[in-house]
């Protein structure tokens, strides 16, 4: 494990409330108040986050078990771009 | 008249009980205007009131409570730019009350996010504050200048999406002001709340509202500072520690001025006021059933006055002027 | 404040107050059939302040500032004649800004058999003054301005203010309300345009607090070749958060509230060059969404 990996996960799966809406996905995010807009893969995301932080590599292979991603390199340094955005949402964080 | 029954309901909840339709449209206007119609409703609390009243106080709660949420969600922004960097979030006024559950807290609307951050690292949580998707929200250059050479804090920065502001406190008075407070102490002296975020230590948080009501701004607001003051106090078991703690900020005078007044208007004991705080009761309860400011000559004279503690006499009347030739009006 | 009177429009109440007799005395005229009291027999949710705007504007040019609990610290001052203007854009800012028991949308509403035609757009898109038109040809009007949805019924319920009318949309109802009695004063010129007030027909009035669910959104447009489209649910959610004023400050509710109604109401994109064009395309459009 490289010492500069970062970690990811989620506070609380009760701060979010999802609903679909024309192949989209509206989130109501409690702590801000804020609603979002997504569209897959976010949803797909989240719901791999959890309480325990782990790695970007880690959450690709429990993605790549449900969904099919295209790309292995590239779908990483997605994955990872996706996971900063979301940090800087607050619907994730990182350590 | 108006802002004087709300003082008093706040005393004695009980005494809600005797109102007509007149008194409740009256008292709730003046605590709109005075910004405890929140803090009225959580006094109220298992009172009997009028269904008409209730609903009012109800959505005054609810207002209070996203408020509180979207606060102390700032602040989690705030810490998330500034933690990693090593740089210590002290909270201010509103949002400390909330995070760290305290009765000042309670139905308290709180408007921007305050914090302190230490002088030595202003510059580099101003960076780290920009890159996070904070912006200026004055950009006029005399306006910036004045901000950087006197005041307390940095121009007031907004967040580029979430449209909400923060206010960087480097101490808690400008730094033309008399009584010039030990900054330093009061952040080696903060309270942890767990997370990435702290408050001041009970005493300080006393010393920063006094300074605020006092010391500081043109006491629109006063009376809901004021009853902050009062639910502070109420927390402290050990006035001495107070006492000492205002002297070494140079603000033993107004923290005894802000007891007094908190005891008269608040209090049960009779207390014996002074011209000066006399003065100061008559703007407090200067909110009318309209919901007006009453007292706008006197409402003129605090304003003039909160600019004289902050600048000395000759730099005064140049700063008015420019103000007032951009428009800006005492409100 | 010197004159002042208390006034109820669908759930709401205003205190309102005026150091001017004039506006008051237009609102006691024209809501003479709503329920009206002063500020000693009732509580009011609101209270509004129209307040000389400066030194000695009370008597020399005088000039109107529209204060209140809430009020936008930049607006600017309106003349004495178009006080009552002045009225109803106080009481619509309480409304924007602090209601909190319904979502408040920018829409109009009409009722016909139990069900709710919203029509939801900004000013000049015709809603107000098409909402004024089915009022009169069958329909109940529930509002021009305001449409309240119900978080856990998710209903709409009637807030059926005074009907603002602009420009040529006075000509209209004119020709359409025989009872000249039914209008308020001409206001000239005033930063809006020309306006002039309608009375809602009485039943509109007599039933402002029956709420009843919606069936059909419309987005209209006058002023363009008739055509209509469906609209996406997702496109009418996002216009319907920037149509409503208090989406964010109502919080969870709103989403879930405004979730369900563009999910279980048809959504339809309305062009239209005649109010009667759009009577008949609204009629098809009924029969067929609510019939």
């Amino acid at each position: 494990m490289t010492q500069a990996e970062r970690l990811y996960y989620r506070d609380d799966p009760d701060e979010m409330l999802l609903r679909p809406l024309d192949g989209l996905t509206l989130i109501y995010h409690r702590p801000s108040g804020i609603t979002h807009i997504v569209d897959s893969p976010v949803p797909e995301i989240l719901a791999a986050l959890s309480h325990e932080p782990l790695p970007a590599r880690l959450l690709l292979e429990s993605l790549s078990a449900d969904y099919d991603l295209e790309g292995e390199g590239e779908a990483l340094d997605n994955l990872a771009a996706h996971l900063e955005e979301l940090c800087a949402l607050g619907l994730a964080r990182a350590r | 008249m108006s802002a004087a029954l709300l003082a008093s309901l706040l005393r004695a909840p009980q005494g809600a009980g005797r109102l007509g339709a007149r008194d409740w449209n009256a008292v709730m206007a003046a605590a709109r205007a005075e910004r405890l119609l929140a803090t009225l409703a959580f006094r109220l609390e298992g009172v009997a009131l009028p269904d008409p009243v209730r609903a009012v106080l109800d959505d005054a709660c609810f207002d209070a409570e996203r408020e509180k949420r979207q606060a102390l969600w700032e602040a989690d922004r705030a810490a998330a730019a500034l933690a990693p960097l090593g740089i210590p979030v002290v909270l201010l006024k509103g949002a400390a009350y909330a995070a760290a559950g305290l009765k000042a807290g309670e139905g308290r609307m709180i408007g921007d996010l305050d914090i302190l951050v230490p002088r030595s690292r202003l510059e580099e949580a101003e960076r780290a504050l920009l890159a996070a998707g904070w912006e200026w929200v004055k950009p006029d250059p005399y306006d910036d200048a004045y901000y950087r050479q006197w005041m307390h804090e940095l121009p007031p920065l907004i967040h580029r999406e979430r449209d909400r502001m923060i206010d960087v406190h480097h101490t808690i008075l400008p730094l033309t002001a008399r009584p010039v407070p030990d900054a330093g102490a009061m952040i080696a002296d903060r309270v942890d709340l767990g997370g990435r975020l702290s408050i001041l230590s009970e005493e300080d948080r006393v010393c920063h509202a006094v300074a605020h009501l006092l010391a500081d701004g043109d006491m629109a607001g006063g009376l809901r500072n004021l009853w902050d003051i009062r639910c502070l106090l109420s927390d402290i078991e050990d006035i001495s520690r107070l006492e000492h703690r205002a002297a070494l900020h140079g603000l033993a005078q107004p923290v005894a001025r802000a007891r007094r007044l908190c005891e008269h208007l608040f209090g049960r004991a009779s207390v014996d006021l002074g011209m000066v705080d006399q003065m100061f009761v008559a703007r407090l309860l200067s909110a009318d059933g309209w919901g007006r400011n009453g007292r706008r000559l006197l409402g003129q004279g605090f304003y003039v006055r909160s600019h004289l503690l902050r600048m000395p006499p000759l730099m005064l009347a140049r700063h008015l002027w420019t103000k007032w030739r951009k428009g800006h009006r005492p409100a | 404040m010197r004159h002042h009177l208390l006034l109820a429009i669908g759930p709401a109440r205003f205190r309102i107050g005026s150091a001017w007799r004039g506006p008051i005395d237009a609102l006691r005229r024209l809501y003479a059939a709503y329920p009206q009291s002063s500020q000693d027999d009732a509580v009011a949710d609101f209270t509004v302040r129209l307040e000389p705007a400066g030194i000695g504007r009370r008597w020399w040019r005088p000039s109107v500032r529209i204060a209140g609990d809430y009020h936008l610290p930049d607006a600017v001052p309106m003349a004495l004649r178009h006080g009552l203007l002045a009225a109803e854009m106080g009481m619509n800012l309480q409304m924007a800004l602090g209601w909190r028991r319904h979502l408040l949308i920018h829409a109009s509403s009409v009722e016909k058999g139990g069900k709710v035609l919203v029509m939801a757009g900004e000013s000049g898109s015709g809603k107000s003054t098409l909402a004024a038109l089915l009022g009169e040809r069958g329909w109940r009007l529930m509002g021009d301005e305001f449409a309240l949805l119900d978080f856990a019924t998710g209903a709409i319920h009637p807030f059926p203010r005074l009907v603002s009318l602009k420009n040529q949309a006075i000509d209209v109802m004119r020709r359409e309300v025989d009872d000249a009695a039914r209008f308020g004063p001409l206001m000239a010129a005033t930063p809006k345009g020309d306006i002039a007030h309608l009375i809602p027909a009485a039943e509109a009035v007599s039933r402002m607090s029956e709420a009843a669910p919606p069936a059909l959104l419309l987005f209209p447009r006058y002023g363009h070749a008739p055509d209509i489209r469906a609209v996406g649910e997702g496109e009418a959610f996002m216009h319907l958060t920037q149509a409503s004023t208090n989406y964010v400050a109502c919080g969870e509710a709103a989403f879930t509230a405004l979730h369900r109604f563009v999910t279980t109401v048809p959504s339809i994109a309305l062009d239209f060059s005649s109010g009667n064009e759009a009577d008949r395309m609204i009629g098809r459009l009924w029969r067929e969404h609510a019939g």
